[in-house]
Order: C-alpha cells, then structure tokens, then sequence
C-alpha cells in the first residue's frame, strides 16, 4: 500500500455521494484519518462503517456553523492537513433567460459562497497546526468554468468564480508565509451517480450515455476514482511546490477542437 | 483498489535529458517506484557525468549518447529500447536549453538552436516513440504517457525570454493536437504538458552565472533571490517536486488526464 498520507487529517465536504465519497475513500485508503460534510445521512452512515471516516452534517453556506466544525476537528485531532472543497449544487439553475433569482441565489450560495467559506475555515484551522500554517486545499471547479454551459448559467458563473479564490487564496498564503497550497481542479463529464440517474431517466439511455462518452476526445467519461486520484496527488507532500494552479482532469475536453 | 508501493511496475521508461535537473530526478523516482528506465543526453557514454550518474542510477537504468534534435539520434534511441526491452510506456521529453536577451540582439542561428532542441526535439521523441507506445500501452490501464516539458515561461512571457517563451509554447500546443490526435484514433496514450516554474537546476545555475556575466547581477544568489521574490511560495522547487508531478501523470492515477497542462510554479502565474 502507499500510504503517502499517513498521519494526515482531511475534510471533505459533500462526502457522501460521486466524487466527495470517492476521495473519502481514496484519502482513507492512503493513510488520512477522513472527517466529512454533507446533507445525505444514510449514505453517510454506510460510508463511515466502510472507511471509518467521520461524518457531520454541515451546508456550507452556514456561516456559522464552520468555527465549530474545525474546533471539533482540531479537538479530536490535533490537526487539519487536507481540505477538498467539493460540495456544489446546480439546483434551481436555468439559462440566462430562465434562471430565477431563487434559482441563481441558491447556487451561488453553494457553490460559490459555500467554497469562500470553506477554504476561510480552512485556513483558519491549518494556522493552529502545531508546526505552524500548513496544509492543501483543493477546490473542485468544473471545465464549464472555461467552457459554460447554455442551459446552466449560475453554474458555469461560480465554477469560474472559484478558480480565481483559488489562484487569490493561493497569493495571498504564498505571500503570509504560510505553507498552505490551494488549487482547483476541473473536471470533465465524471461518471457519478447523478449523470447516471440523469442518463436512464432519458427515453434512450444508450444514446444519452452515448452523447457524454462523446464529449471528450477519448470518448469516455470519467471515472470517480480517477478524480479522486487527483485530489490524492494534490492533497500529498509530493505536490508541494503546486498551488495556485488549475488542473484540468477532462480526457482532453477542453484542449481544444476535435477536427475533421 | 490495492494501491502498490511500487507503482511503475513492469513499465519501461525513456527520459531525454535524463544526467542532469529534472530529467535525472524523473528517471531515479520512476526507477524507484519499479520501472525500467533509458536515459538520454548529449554526454558521451564513457564520459565522467555520465559513468557516475549511472551507477548511481543501477541495473535497471541503461543510458544512451544522443541529440534530441537530430531525427537519427532518436531512431538509435527507439532501435535500443526496442531492443533491451520490446516497449516502451512513458516517455518524458525533457531535455532543453535556455536563451536570453533582447530580441534585437539575438542571433538567427541562436533562435534556431533553441527551437532545434526546445522544440523540434519534442516533436521527433514524440514522433519516434508514438508506434512503440501505441503497441504497448495496452499493457497497463490508463495507457502509455507522454510528458512533455514546457515551462512556465510556455503560458506567461517575461523579459529578454521571448525565443525561450516561443519554443515552450510551441511545446504546450503541440502536446494538445497529439492529446486529441490519440484520443480521437484510440490509440492508448495520453499527452500532457509540465509547466515548472523556477527549479534548482544546474540549468538555472548556468542561466543566472550567464546574467551575472553579462552584468545584470553581482552574484547569482541575487538573481535567484529575485525570482524567489516573485514566487508565491517564496522558495525555489526541487526537482524532485517535478519528478512526482511526472510520476503521477505516468501512472494509472491520471488515466482520465489527456492534453492538459501541470503547473509546478508555487503560485508565479497565480498572480
């Protein structure tokens, strides 16, 4: 086993489901002892008997639930290493046309205000690290932060949002002299739960799933553990000269044009 | 999953510009994670630089003289991996030269050289390699991996860099046509470019001691004083830093990574 993340401590946050539990495990497997955040308790429990992650229920827009999140973390740990910023939503989302002020709002209150809180928290918490501000912070962006999307407006808006807090939140550590990373990743079409549920609810399935495996040039989607194999990387000490960076993780999606 | 202590298991590397910087740093990570590895650079085989590197290095490193912008140097190359070992997985394409000053004053013939090697050299490795790892990459899930070696100075310009900045750029689009190209065929590679910002190599050294020649600097600890300045994290990267960004995109963790771009820089193009 590789155990690149032996005696590290992690938050993940919208752990419970697609790429969030996939990284619970992943970080698990490699050695970090795991807390995580979301809104789906069932899976939760199931996931915390399969890794023996810890689970608390949190949104992340709640601003005041954070302090007490990390002081418990830091109680019952001593530490905080990794955090992944992953809970996001698009519920209520349309076209700039469609999108209705509840819609919008509710959006960017997750993915857009949700992630500013969790990477303020964050380093709130790795400054009280024994050994002085340290730490990785990985925020899950999307490639429709370079390559919106029609039909989902306030989506497309805060992917592209959170990779300038990324790059902002990565100068600003750099220059207080704090050895805490942050970057951003942007995924292509991932094989979740949710493509799948949205793919067999269609009148053809095959040629839905065939219209995502279509998007990328390698013709496929992406699998979970292979996002999660990212966050490993980047959460590791092997990528200590990383931060401030984007990483696109899309099959070559966004490279640029297939041709003829 | 089960995740190996050695992951590169029963792979076969090459690595251009492989005695020295982050080529040698690539070629021991990978060695030390179980794969085999061939090394090039322009040293002669029976040179100082290059006995002691491979020593070092041990059994399951060999090394061959070569010039990464001359087309039959490079089908020496594949002819001797082909040989010692039936495939190839990975290939980085590492080795490089700098040139600096304004753009008045650069030579046609200098402009040339750095093109030559920055970037014709990664098209012929490229070229050279890409049926040897189409037949092997089946072999291992996520597919034989190219890394191409551009630089920070291939996404942001910087003053007296620019034939330095043309030929890394070159290296940053052609890494994205060949990602698509494969991709679109099926064949079982993938292409990606590294981006290093500003690392401890004997590279740098002969940059900066370079600048310091010509009288921009007193010392190079000046000069490396000030790009530290300009860098975030507020250090210069190891290579090692460097050889586990391409450790990870050799191995089956960054299966879904094709035509994309690693920025290593501690946060320089953050800014």
């Amino acid at each position: 086993m590789s155990k690149r993340l032996e005696g590290k401590v992690a938050l993940i946050t919208g752990g419970t489901t697609g790429i969030g539990a996939a990284t619970v495990a992943r970080l698990t497997e490699e050695g970090a002892k795991v807390w995580f955040t979301g809104s789906k308790e069932e899976a939760a429990a199931v996931l915390c008997v399969e890794t023996g992650a810890v689970f608390r229920k949190l949104r992340v827009q709640d601003s005041a639930g954070w302090p007490g999140l990390i002081d418990e973390i830091i109680a019952a740990e001593g530490h905080l290493d990794i955090v992944f910023a992953n809970a996001g939503t698009e519920s209520g989302d349309a076209s700039i046309e469609d999108v209705g002020i509840e819609g919008w709002d509710n959006v960017v209150s997750v993915n857009q205000t949700g992630v500013m809180l969790t990477v303020q928290n964050a380093i709130k918490g790795m400054k009280r690290n024994p050994e002085g501000p340290r730490g990785s912070i990985i925020i899950n962006s999307s490639m429709n932060a370079t390559r919106p999307l029609g039909n989902y407006v306030t989506y497309s808006v805060t992917k592209a949002a959170v990779c300038a807090l990324a790059k902002s939140a990565a100068v600003h550590c750099g220059q207080q002299g704090y050895a805490i990373r942050v970057n951003a990743i942007l995924p292509g079409v991932v094989e979740t739960p949710l493509i799948q549920q949205i793919m067999n609810s269609q009148p053809d399935p095959a040629a839905a799933r065939a219209m995502y495996e279509g998007m990328a040039p390698m013709k496929r989607m992406a699998q979970l553990n292979e996002v999660a194999g990212l966050v490993a990387y980047l959460s590791s000490d092997e990528a200590g000269f990383i931060s401030g960076a984007e990483y696109a993780i899309d099959g070559a999606t966004t490279a640029g044009m297939m041709g003829v | 999953m089960e995740l190996s202590a050695q992951r590169l298991k029963g792979r076969v590397a090459f690595v251009s510009g492989g005695l020295r910087g982050i080529g040698l740093a690539c070629a021991e990570r990978f060695l030390a994670e179980g794969a085999e590895v061939v090394l090039s650079d322009l040293d002669a085989a029976d040179s100082d630089t290059a006995r002691e590197v491979m020593g070092k290095l041990g059994q399951a490193a060999s090394y061959i003289s070569a010039n990464v912008a001359k087309e039959e140097d490079w089908e020496r190359a594949v002819a001797l991996v082909k040989e010692r070992h039936g495939k190839c997985h990975i290939l980085v394409n590492n080795a490089g030269i700098d040139l600096t000053g304004p753009v008045e004053t650069l030579s046609l013939e200098g402009w040339r050289r750095i093109m030559s090697i920055n970037t014709d050299g990664v098209f012929l490795g490229t070229k050279h390699f890409v049926p040897l790892m189409a037949a092997s990459g089946a072999d291992f899930h996520g597919g034989a991996s190219i890394i191409n070696v551009s630089s920070i100075m291939g996404l942001v310009g910087m003053n007296e860099v620019s034939a330095y900045n043309a030929s890394k750029g070159a290296v940053r689009l052609f890494t994205k046509g060949i990602a698509i190209e494969f991709a679109q065929k099926k064949m079982p590679i993938r292409a990606n470019s590294l981006h290093p910002g500003f690392v401890e190599t004997p590279l740098l050294k002969a940059g900066f001691q370079r600048w310091v020649d010509q009288g921009f600097a007193e010392k190079p600890d000046d000069l490396v004083a000030g790009v530290v300045g300009m860098t975030p994290i507020g250090r210069l990267a190891q290579p090692s830093e460097l050889a586990a960004a391409a450790f990870f995109l050799a191995s089956e963790d960054s299966s879904y990574m094709t035509g994309g771009e690693l920025v290593i820089d501690g946060g320089y193009t953050a800014q």
